[in-house]
């Protein structure tokens, strides 16, 4: 049975799109066919994260008009297989996904894929709507930080009635943690909320933990998703957390601060 | 945290604490609201326009919150902070 995954966060910036192609990626990589779909019409993005920017020629939006079919706007990932992408248009209007034309697509995809990732928008508009509408499961992406924390409540008020699976009285979307821009020594000194802390208040289970890393900027420079660096911490903590989404039990990294040395442990970095 | 900062002792609560005690308090605010009927903020706002009419209040001095105890139960708590006295 396929699985639709909606990667949202009601506040902007947060890492929505980072995960949502390191994360179709890592599920890629376990050998399950995925594809990753950009809900962010106007404001594509995902295309330049997952490094396909050159190959778009059709979009979601084009499909839900019937102007392409699916195989013509489906991108397929050119390094990893059993990959692809569906891409934002990037100039037609919100308005252009109505609840009937992405119903019909993502059944369409459900024929075909395992799993669906669909990249949110950032806000709790018609964009952000119809990403959560369908989902089984909701990646509640949030930062250490106390705007995005109550943002992430506001969006589980949502999946909780306004998503199909509310509205229909079906068991509720699958809602999930993940901890993005962690950083340990700043959670250590007090000036951070703690993965703990962020639990409490959001009280849904925690699929992972994203430390801030340089690992990011450097991949979306290049258009490879982060997951593929497996030297970088970021890169396996998006394992780690693809691990636990599919049912493995994964011990969390990189929730506390490095081990200094005895110098450091004294004055200070 | 270094040795040097531990010496250094705070004795104020992190701002990381405060950031946790302020979301705690707005979650559960939007909770309250989440699980609200629909006619609640117009009652709300109509509870308040009553006060008004006797004492001068904003309405951020007047919290009205219902809790649903169990499934036949349900308390709806009226609380005003009324301006002191002149
Ligand atoms: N773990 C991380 N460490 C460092 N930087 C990060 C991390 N995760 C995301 N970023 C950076 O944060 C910025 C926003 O990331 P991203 O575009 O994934 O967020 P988003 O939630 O999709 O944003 P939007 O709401 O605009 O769609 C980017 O510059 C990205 O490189
Ligand atoms: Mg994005």
């Amino acid at each position: 049975m396929a699985q639709i995954i909606v990667v949202t966060s009601g506040k902007g910036g947060v890492g929505k799109t980072t995960s949502s192609a390191a994360i179709a990626t890592g599920l890629a990589l376990k050998g399950h066919k995925t594809v990753v779909v950009d809900f962010d019409i106007g404001l594509r993005n995902l295309d330049l994260i997952m490094g396909c920017e050159r190959r778009v020629v059709y979009d979601f939006v084009n499909v839900i008009n019937g102007e392409a079919n699916l195989n013509q706007a489906l991108i397929k990932d050119k390094r990893t297989s059993n990959l692809f992408v569906l891409p934002a248009s990037q100039t037609r209007d919100k308005d252009a996904l109505t609840k009937e034309g992405v119903g019909r697509v993502l059944d369409e995809l459900k024929q075909d894929f395992e799993y669906i990732i669909c990249d949110s928008p950032a806000g709790i508009e018609t964009g952000a709507m119809m990403a959560l509408y369908f989902a089984d499961t909701a990646i509640v992406t949030t930062n250490p930080e106390v705007s995005s924390v109550r943002d992430s409540d506001r969006i589980l008020g949502m999946l909780q009635s306004k998503s199909k699976r509310a509205e229909e009285g079906l068991e509720p979307v699958k809602e999930l943690l993940l901890l993005t821009r962690y950083s340990p020594t700043r959670v250590a000194t007090g000036e951070m909320l703690s993965v703990a802390d962020v639990e409490e208040i959001l009280a849904i289970p925690l699929l992972g933990v994203i430390p801030e890393s340089q690992a990011v900027l450097k991949a979306s420079n290049s258009g490879i998703p982060v997951i593929i660096d497996q030297e970088s911490d970021a890169g396996k903590a998006y394992s780690d957390a693809v691990a636990r989404l599919t049912g493995e039990e994964v011990e969390m990294r990189f929730v506390t601060e490095e081990k200094k040395g005895f110098l450091k442990r004294i004055f200070g970095s | 945290m270094s040795l040097l900062d531990y010496f250094r002792a705070k004795k104020e609560p992190t701002t990381a604490v405060t950031a946790k005690e302020r979301l705690q308090i707005i979650v559960a605010h939007q909770r309250g609201e989440r699980d609200a009927p629909d006619y609640f903020p117009a009652m709300k706002q109509e509870i308040i326009e009553v006060i008004r009419k006797y004492v001068q209040i904003d309405s951020d001095q007047v919290s009205v919150q219902l809790d649903q105890n169990d499934d036949n139960l349900s308390v709806l708590e009226l609380n005003v902070t009324l301006p002191e006295k002149p």
